[in-house]
């Protein structure tokens, strides 16, 4: 999978960098940062929850074609 | 139809009259003071939909924005910044702000906070008890902390936290007005000073002095900031721990739990608790700009749109037993971020700049507080504290402990 931060959306809320610190930081400027961009799948329920209560809608993920499981929402 | 808003009968649960009304779906219509009707949003979806919908503006200077209450007629109001404002301006704003509230920066303020609070419970055991925990404990807290942040000196406590009360629980909008140009006039005097400070002087507001230019920042916008701050930043916190330890007080196998709790608990215990103290009442206030179809119904363009956070935060579909408080319900995926569901901060662009600040700062405050005087208990039963009435958001007037 690889994950995607919108910075032309993100509010600082900070949500994702609480959620999955490993994927997730913010820069100087408070706006999101994505430090790992193709986590492995271990990451997955986290990355969702991070997608799921970003308010600005900032964050996305797209899976590679041969991951197992179904896309996510 | 409903009238909104109803008080609360109990300090942590939304009032019976709103209990009722979400049984029967997700959107409701509602009448306000003034016999207008606007949309009150009890289903979480539902409102998480609406709150982050371009075609629902923020502006309170339309026109056609709901006034839900009389004193939001006050022209101090109309146009708030960063939550009154819609996007290009909002997001200018908003992230001229980000650095200062982000979450890096929290972590760095909250030795300094801890330290604070231990002083205010050094002070309350020195003098013993009885206390009354608002002006002892909950209200000195953020007020210190956003006094710092921002650079408003905090010497001037007394008055900007009695002009915010007035401005926040004005009966109408001629006495909401008198207290906002109050506190307008004193942010005026304070920008000035900061404006001929070679560098800008202390804290936010300092720094935000030395980038006024004509465009993306004038200087009434940050004089609108300034008081958007300052208001937002003291009253629903304090009210939050206040209300927060009347719910750990009054559910003691939850205050067992929190104590037994591992640090890493703590902060998803936190976010229940802004689940159920709910202390705004409302997670946003919109009007639509366009038709918009929802659950069945039309929401048309130019109605007002409520969305209540104590009831979406009671949505059966997300939480199980949503009235029951539970500081271990979000245990499992997300670590610290397991319990941040609810909309008590809103949704959106507009959800709450300064949350992780406030999450932080009531972590601090009900930790410190329950470790140091294990035996604090209410000194008025929790049916018969003095409660704000007749408007949004809740609040006690005063609230008597002893240990």
């Amino acid at each position: 999978m690889r994950v995607h931060a919108d910075r032309s959306r993100c509010m600082a809320a900070g949500h994702c960098a609480v959620t999955v610190p490993g994927v997730f930081d913010h820069g100087e400027d408070g706006l999101v940062v994505v430090t790992d961009e193709k986590p492995g799948e271990d990451y997955l329920e986290e990355i969702e929850l991070a997608v799921d209560l970003c308010p600005s809608r900032a964050l996305s993920v797209t899976r590679d074609q041969h991951d197992s499981s179904a896309p996510p929402k | 139809m409903l009238s909104y808003p109803q008080d609360r009968t109990c300090p942590y649960q939304p009032s019976p009259g709103y209990r009722e009304l979400g049984r029967s779906g997700p959107l409701h219509k509602v009448r306000l003071w003034d016999g207008s009707t606007i949309w009150m949003v009890t289903g979480h979806a539902a409102g998480r939909r609406l709150l982050a919908d371009p075609r629902l503006s923020a502006d309170r200077s339309r026109p056609d924005f709901p006034v839900v209450l009389p004193r939001f007629e006050a022209p101090i109001f109309k146009p708030i910044a960063i939550i009154g404002f819609d996007p290009p301006v909002h997001d200018v704003h908003r992230r001229m702000l980000a650095p200062d509230f982000s979450l890096k920066h929290v972590r760095e303020m909250r030795d300094e906070v801890v330290e604070l609070t231990g002083r205010l419970v050094d002070d309350m055991l020195r003098k013993g008890p009885p206390a009354e925990l608002v002006e002892d404990f909950a209200l000195p807290i953020p007020s210190m902390v956003i006094s710092q942040l921002l650079g408003v000196p905090y010497e001037d406590h007394v008055f900007f936290e009695e002009k915010t009360v007035g401005l926040l629980q004005a009966k109408d909008a001629a006495g909401a007005e008198a207290a906002g140009q109050a506190l307008w006039d004193y942010l005026d005097e304070l920008i000035s000073a900061k404006e001929r400070t070679p560098g800008g002087g202390e804290g936010v507001l300092g720094r935000l002095a030395g980038r006024i230019d004509d465009r993306d920042l004038t200087r009434e916008d940050l004089l609108r900031i300034a008081l958007a701050l300052l208001i937002g930043g003291h009253d629903t916190t304090s009210q939050m721990i206040a209300l927060g330890v009347v719910t750990l007080l009054e559910h003691p196998d939850q205050l067992a739990a929190w104590r037994a709790a591992p640090p890493e608990a703590l902060p998803a215990a936190v976010d229940e608790l802004l689940r159920m103290v709910s202390v705004t009442d409302v997670s946003g206030v919109r009007v639509a700009t366009e038709d918009i179809e929802i659950d069945g119904e039309v929401v048309r363009a130019g109605e007002g749109v409520l969305v209540s956070s104590s009831m979406t935060n009671r949505d059966p579909e997300v939480y199980e037993d949503p009235y029951t408080f539970d500081i271990h319900r979000a245990a499992g995926r997300g670590g610290a971020a397991s319990g941040r569901q609810h909309l008590t901060f809103g949704f959106g662009i507009h959800q709450c700049l300064g949350q992780n600040l406030a999450r932080m700062e009531l972590e601090v405050a009900f930790s410190t507080l329950f470790d140091r005087i294990p035996g604090l208990r209410l000194a008025t039963p929790a049916g018969e504290l003095p409660a704000r009435s007749g408007g949004t958001m809740q609040g006690v007037h005063r609230l008597p402990v002893e240990w």
